[in-house]
């Protein structure tokens, strides 16, 4: 018996759609309620007492929450055939660390990228593109993270994907020109049909950062 | 063939501290090797290039970092005893939950109140404070976080301890007074042998964050 499984989302949030490509590639169906994060719902409230941020995962009535953690628990829960994270601990414990680089490094460059202007902006560009250039480093020649298979890191980084067209655009510079392979290693995560359906349209998620920005620019 | 197991950690590190009792846990022989933060090791760069921190662990040549993906790796290479993290996919979401709540907002809080005043320093209190009793109904009545034995939770929280006398003196409170079930249960802790003899004596601590204080010319 299939137990419900609801996910209490935000349709731009990276973090959010680590969790629907996590559920997508495990075949699990799922119920996406947006939520309005100006006005959270009483579930939401109830559901992420300590953090009141999204995305949370209800099993059964009962929340997980923060997305890595949302994952590895998708990850043990369904699919034990098809693991996102790795069998050997070693390569276990890189899968995490730079999942946790991620969220460490490339998360906190871009919330420093994006309200910035003039001088603060070209510094924040630069750590933002190091950060993913690291990444890029790390990919190597790999297909995906893990190697052959699409897997935990992947996960954790190719929603920022969606946001690269909007950030070009509002902060003048090329992702792809700086990081060609990262970008590469996106096109090839965007024919996966959990990540086609897991990521927001490039253009509407500029025109999301567009209005966050004059909002901001209006305080 | 004999495992080589070094720990690359800085004997104040809270973070350090966990992987010590996760090691003495498994009944793992390690080598503890004291790193000075201002003049890190040639083999501490080399093994943590990415954030030059401690704790490393370097399992036959190869680095493990950050603490909590560290706790996992042991759990996961010594799974022969003393699990750390539960079965149950749930329960192992809300130990990896909370210690990632540790992580959020302890070290910085606390940092905070040997290195601001006034009002900065009142509001790191209160925040710490809550944060600590949120941590302190998690435990309910249960003897520890993993339930009947240490577990995960328990070792990721319990390093704090060495430093709360520290907080107290420099933030002018008692953490027993706000939260004596959570003294109760690092009491417990300390009752065993593996948890006593990997943390530091927390009169050490305060001299230690006094010497900081003066070298950072810190009121």
């Amino acid at each position: 018996m299939a137990e419900e499984v609801i996910l209490l989302d935000f349709w731009p949030s990276m973090f959010g759609m680590r969790a629907r490509i996590a559920l997508r590639e495990k075949g699990v169906e799922f119920d996406m309620r947006e939520e309005d994060l100006s006005n959270k719902s009483p579930l939401l409230l109830k559901m992420n007492p300590v953090h009141k941020k999204i995305p949370v995962l209800i099993h059964g009535g009962k929340p997980v929450c923060e997305s890595l953690i949302i994952v590895q628990y998708i990850d043990e829960t369904w699919g034990h055939e098809s693991p996102l994270l790795p069998s050997d601990p070693y390569e276990r414990a890189r899968a995490r660390f730079w999942a946790d680089y991620v969220d460490k490094k490339i998360y906190l460059a871009l919330r420093t990228l994006r309200p910035s202007t003039g001088e603060a902006q070209e510094a924040a560009k630069k750590e933002y593109i190091e950060s993913l250039k690291v990444m890029e480093g790390e990919l190597g020649d790999k297909a995906y993270f893990g190697g052959e298979r699409f897997g935990y890191v992947d996960v954790s980084l190719i929603p920022f994907y969606s946001w690269f067209y909007g950030l070009e655009v509002l902060a003048n510079f090329s992702i792809k020109e700086e990081c060609p392979k990262l970008v590469a290693w996106a096109e090839r995560c965007m024919q996966r049909e959990s990540v086609a359906k897991s990521l927001p349209d490039q253009y509407k998620l500029y025109e999301y950062l567009l209005e966050r920005t004059k909002k901001l620019q209006a305080q | 063939m004999a495992d080589e197991v070094i720990l690359l950690d800085f004997w104040p590190s809270m973070f350090g501290m966990r992987c010590r009792i996760a090691l003495a846990e498994k009944g793992v022989k390690y080598e503890y090797k004291e790193e000075d933060l201002r003049n890190k090791s040639d083999l501490l760069l080399r093994m943590n290039p990415i954030h030059k921190k401690i704790p490393v662990l370097v399992h036959n040549g190869k680095p493990v970092c950050e603490s909590l993906v560290i706790l996992h790796y042991i759990d996961e290479v010594w799974s022969d005893k003393c699990p750390l993290l539960p079965s149950d996919p749930y329960q192992r979401a809300q130990a990896r939950f909370w210690a990632d709540y540790i992580d959020k907002k302890f070290y910085d809080l606390g940092r905070k109140l040997w290195t601001t005043k006034g009002e900065e320093q009142e509001a790191a209190k209160k925040e710490l404070i809550d944060s600590l009793k949120l941590l302190e109904g998690e435990l309910g009545d249960k003897p520890f976080y993993g339930g009947e034995k240490l577990g995960f939770l328990d070792i990721a929280l319990v390093p704090f301890y060495t430093w709360f006398y520290a907080y107290e003196t420099f933030g002018n409170f008692s953490i027993e007074a706000e939260c004596p079930k959570l003294i109760a249960w690092t009491k417990r802790c300390l009752e065993i042998e593996n948890v006593s003899k990997s943390l530091v004596e927390p009169q050490k601590v305060y001299d230690f964050v006094l010497q900081l204080k003066k070298a950072l010319g810190i009121e």
